[in-house]
């Protein structure tokens, strides 16, 4: 080693070099107005909901052209699971559906909005979504025909089965 | 020369026998092979051999060595391609053959457009870039995913005739390397009063799951690599998240959006798909563990004895909790048990081979595992797990999923032709 990396090495461990960042810090600010396509989780406190609403009435017309092809007519089911109906839940492999399982009415909104329909997620609006909400909701008896659904009404729906859960391991909540 | 013990039941032979490299002598077993044919010089020995391809794929002959898929065609519902366990060794899965469910096909994700954003309750919401996260210190591990529905057969009251892959194909094992999530959550600086992170993939049901951030903070990862090489479509590419022994949807793959919040999404897959119906009506929610289990895969069905005399018994076993600290080898449907040799590296969350030399004297056997953990935790029996978890009313369809998180021991009875059959024991 010449004598000119011999010094070199030497001030390297007399002075180590500090930087003021613990890690790389290659992350990009994002601002909520860029956030805002991808925006699209509903907790279930109603947080995450746009604006907008919708009735059963409007969410029927949605239905029949974007959703029944697949659930049926009114829900009752086709080549994907029925949306309509409370079977009793008679073992482990029964159909859990929305009006005997679902535990969070946000849930359905949420998926809906994210997920379907199944060829073509992400083209409904907030207020087609609503619609479809209210529209299922009230086919299943749990809203009234006329109910509105918007940010306030829809996390106040009680789902029936609400309380029908047990934390397998609550101690790693 | 020294002798085998036997040390179990029905012929199970002691599991050091073959650990070192010295002479054995199998006492009481005549051992009369048929002479064998002459050697001759085949044809690929006498000429040069095929163009060396840019990246390799296995032998020709190897063609039957494939997932079984649910959907073929491409139907739009799920797709399902489970692991050909009875055709693979050791503790790692081919990364082609590592079982995949996709909920709408697999995404094609152009990486140089993909993003991952973190937000919610933070102090500074990011977006990361794959080039940007390809330059943090990364972490390799190796770790099992399984998902929540394999074994799903075992529910049935009678026991279902079907492969190994068919019954337990939903889990696999790779190394995994990418970024600790830790350090980008650090990064964003994460806010008291965040308890959950809510997970979303890129694919188009925008999978999304919520996990506790004490597991975020733990030994979770944003896996960008599988096997050495980036992750296949089918795990998530170009990144997926990697949550070390917990149920296969929570790691969601396309991964491009991590919300914290301080309450779980009850997302459709975590408050419907994945909570699991208890006897009297109950459901469990937020099962998160894939429990100790173990199965034999050598032999197996579809993998029938050729003749008394000798064989390894060998399998894999994995736990959620941590390592395997001991797995017992049964060839008398339970009666009694010879420890197995676990092969090295035995590692956290990842799968263990096993292995037990057997003499096999052509009579009816039943061969079962069962394992432990390090935590101390024992596979239930299947007769512990149905008085908790119930069964179906009747056998279901093979593909069919009645419910989720069975663990318990898989038994394959042998029958005096070496047939192997699936049975409750």
């Amino acid at each position: 080693m010449s004598t000119l990396k011999w010094k070199l090495f030497g001030i390297a461990i007399a002075f180590p070099v500090t930087v003021a960042a613990a890690g790389p810090n290659l992350g990009q600010p994002l601002s909520h107005a860029d956030l805002a396509a991808w925006d699209i989780n509903v907790l279930p406190d109603g947080s995450g909901l746009p604006k907008g609403s919708g009735t059963a009435a409007q969410g029927a017309t949605i239905y029949a052209q974007k959703c029944a092809a697949c659930h049926g007519e009114q829900g009752k089911g086709g080549i994907s699971a029925a949306l309509v109906g409370a079977p009793p839940m008679k073992d482990m492999s029964s159909p859990k559906t929305i009006a005997n399982f679902w535990p969070y009415s946000t849930t359905l909104f949420d998926f809906i909005r994210r997920a379907m329909p199944f060829t073509q997620p992400r083209s409904l609006s907030d207020e087609e979504v609503y619609a479809l909400t209210a529209y299922i909701l009230a086919q299943n008896k749990l809203i009234g025909e006329k109910d509105e659904m918007n940010a306030q009404t829809l996390p106040k729906v009680k789902m029936p089965n609400r309380d029908g859960f047990i934390p397998r391991f609550p101690e790693r909540m | 020369m020294a002798d085998i013990a036997v040390v179990a039941g029905n012929g199970l032979l002691d599991r050091r026998a073959f650990l070192r490299a010295s002479g054995i002598l199998f006492t009481g077993y005549a051992l009369s092979p048929a002479r064998a044919e002459p050697l001759s010089e085949p044809p690929w020995s006498r000429e040069p051999g095929t163009v060396v391809p840019p990246y390799g794929t296995p032998s020709k002959y190897e063609k039957a060595v494939v997932r079984t898929l649910s959907n073929p065609n491409g139907e739009p519902r799920n797709s399902h391609a489970r692991t050909p366990h009875q055709q693979l060794q050791g503790m790692v899965t081919p990364s082609g053959l590592h079982f995949t469910i996709s909920h709408a096909g697999n995404a094609e994700i152009d990486p140089a457009q993909h993003r991952l954003a973190i937000h919610g309750l933070v102090k500074r919401p990011l977006v990361f870039t794959l080039d940007s996260l390809a330059r943090y210190p990364m972490v390799s591990r190796f770790s099992f995913v399984e998902c929540g529905g394999n074994s799903a057969p075992l529910f049935s009251p009678e026991p279902i005739q079907a492969s190994v892959q068919a019954l337990h194909g939903l889990a696999s094992c790779s190394e995994w390397t990418g970024v600790p999530l830790c350090v980008l959550l650090d990064e964003a600086g994460v806010d008291p009063k965040a308890k959950w992170v809510v997970a979303e993939g890129a694919d188009s049901p925008h999978l999304s799951r919520s996990h506790p951030l004490g597991k975020a903070m733990d030994d979770a990862m944003v896996a960008l690599y599988q096997n050495g090489e980036r992750l296949m479509p089918g795990q998530g590419y170009p990144m997926r998240l990697l949550l070390p022994g917990w149920e296969g949807n929570m790691n969601v793959k396309w991964l491009r959006r991590l919300q914290l919040t301080d309450q779980p999404g009850m997302t459709y897959y975590e408050s419907r798909t994945y909570a699991q119906i208890l006897p009297g009506g109950k459901a469990y929610q937020f099962y998160f563990l894939q429990e100790v289990k173990s199965f034999i895969t050598h032999p197996s069905p579809g993998l029938n004895l050729k003749g008394p005399g000798f064989y390894e018994i060998s399998g894999i076993a994995y736990s959620g909790n941590g390592r395997i600290a001991r797995v017992m080898v049964s060839a008398d449907g339970g009666q009694t048990w010879a420890q197995a040799a676990l092969q090295e590296p035995v590692l956290s969350k990842a799968f263990t081979r096993f292995r037990v030399p057997w003499q096999w004297n052509g009579g009816p056997a039943v061969l079962q595992s069962r394992a432990w953990d390090e935590g101390g935790n024992a596979q239930p029996t299947r007769a512990q797990i149905i008085a908790v978890r119930g069964q179906t009313s009747k056998p279901p369809p093979v593909l069919a999923f009645p419910s989720q998180h069975y663990n318990g021991p898989t038994s394959w009875a042998i029958d005096a032709s070496g047939g192997v059959k699936h049975v409750y024991a």
